[in-house]
């Protein structure tokens, strides 16, 4: 496995569950065992949840079962004619030979033009990133969260519950516009607003605004927008979206484009889309894979479909190309933003029409779904946790929207 | 076995639900609530996946 976090140890696990017995090596940049990220933007940065509460709890490959973790350790490339992985760590550069092989390296965030020369900015991916921030913000300061999208929506709403000043600044018009479509950016800006975010939408960054020099460095003191105003912070959060971890693939000829590029089944394709080696697998944040319930390629980061396709990928591996079967989920996330909670199940695109299914906008309590001509391609539940199976049953099964379905 | 829920860490993903409806159900209070708390042996594949795939690792299991 390389990529040792939640995709990595599901696929671990999965392969034990399924019979292996052979070693496996789980291959991880950080130097932590496997843990879960979705709190790092919520409770673990709030201060109501510690370290523990990070742990996979789950049957989690451990001492004793086989599983050698090389933590702290890159993976820089990747020989697939050799089976051999590439490696930097602790001990220096090495070689890890494999029959088989689970990519599962995830994302790393986006940054922007100047970040890294002031102190105060901030991207969050990891726990040390997040402990990072986690201090900064005990010291009280104001906040700019570059980015309306998830991360920087549940950070904006983590750090008002803090009782920080926070500022929102995004360049499209609402939030989370391209992902959930602009009706639902106008409701969750209302969210913002409500709970005494400021919001800045529709407008890009600049850079940023140098403040007093900290030692060799500058700390941050704002950020200088497209229309030459300037929000005043002294932390910047910047969340402007994850890129797939492939670098390390460069060479290996297997197919990259945003993400490594697979079949149905979660096998990887070569380089001009031909069957790859038959052999490799990829999982998580960095697949990039054939999903026929929706019929299209799609990439998803978020928690449920790492677990749920790093099972997948692990047992067609065990089977091989042969006997795969395709993995077709519905997909599932959620997000936590102030005191509204978001499920989404499905794919939409734009162009898709939004019906209100259940519930009232106005209240902030509802089910909205997507429909593609006659189709539910995907439902969002908008505090609305007792309804979302059902929706997803209803995107699972193909099923044609109705207006008298419940 | 024991299905047990740490209500402390749940956040009523309904994640359990979509995989075991007949054990686990989230209603319209918002809350979770364990439908059988002594499943039989039977469901064991299902509650043990619902343990894995809980995103808050609320759920677990104990024996007797």
């Amino acid at each position: 496995m390389v990529g040792a976090s939640l995709a990595g140890a599901r696929a671990a696990e999965a392969l034990r569950r399924e019979g292996f017995d052979g070693p496996i090596t789980l291959i991880g940049a950080e130097p932590h065992l496997p843990y879960t990220r979705p709190p790092l933007s919520k409770q673990y940065l709030e201060g109501t949840w510690g370290r523990d509460r990070l742990e996979l709890k789950a049957p989690a490959p451990g001492p004793g079962t086989g599983v050698d973790f090389r933590l702290g350790t890159r993976a820089v490339g990747l020989d697939v004619a050799r089976r051999r992985v590439r490696v930097s760590g602790p001990d220096g550069a090495g070689e890890v030979g494999f029959d088989g092989l689970v990519v599962a390296t995830g994302c790393h965030p986006r940054t922007f033009p100047g970040a890294g020369d002031l102190d105060g900015v901030f991207t969050l991916r990891t726990v040390d990133d997040c402990d990072r921030l986690k201090a900064a913000l005990d010291g009280g300061p104001r906040v700019a969260v570059i980015g309306a999208g998830f991360i920087g929506s549940e950070v904006a709403g983590t750090c008002r519950k803090r009782g920080l000043d926070v500022t929102v600044i995004e360049a499209l018009p609402v939030p989370l516009a391209g992902a959930l479509g602009e009706g639902m950016g106008h409701v969750l800006a209302g969210v913002h607003r409500d709970h005494g975010t400021g919001l800045r939408l529709g407008v890009g960054v600049e850079g940023f605004v140098p403040g007093p020099r900290a030692g060799d460095r500058h700390r941050v003191a704002g950020v200088r927008l497209a229309d030459e105003s300037v929000v005043e912070a002294d932390v910047v959060v910047v969340g402007v979206g994850v890129v797939p971890t492939t670098g390390w693939l460069d060479g290996s000829g297997l197919a990259v484009d945003n993400g490594l590029v697979c079949d149905a089944a979660c096998f990887v394709r070569a380089e001009g889309g031909g069957p790859g080696p038959g052999f490799v697998v990829a999982a998580g944040d960095v697949a990039r894979w054939h999903n026929p319930l929706f019929g299209e390629d799609m990439r998803v980061e978020h928690w449920t479909n790492a677990v749920e396709q790093a099972e997948a990928a692990a047992r067609n591996l065990l089977r091989g190309p042969g006997r795969a079967e395709p993995f077709a989920p519905p997909t599932y996330f959620w997000s936590d933003q102030y005191d509204v909670k978001i499920q989404y199940v499905g794919r939409a695109r734009p162009g898709d029409r939004m019906v209100l299914a259940e519930g009232s906008i106005d209240e902030r309590r509802f089910v909205a779904v997507y429909v593609r001509g006659e189709r539910v391609v995907a439902a969002l539940a908008l505090n609305r946790p007792a309804r979302i199976v059902a929706w997803q049953q209803r995107v699972a099964s193909r099923s044609s929207w109705n207006p008298d379905l419940d | 076995m024991r299905v047990v829920v740490d209500f402390d860490r749940c956040q009523s993903n309904a994640v359990c639900m979509g995989i075991a409806p007949d054990i686990f159900e989230v209603r319209d209070d918002g809350f979770l609530y364990i439908l059988q708390e002594n499943p039989p042996e039977s469901s064991r594949s299902k509650v043990d996946e619902a343990v894995r795939s809980c995103p808050t690792q609320a759920i677990s299991v104990e024996e007797g």
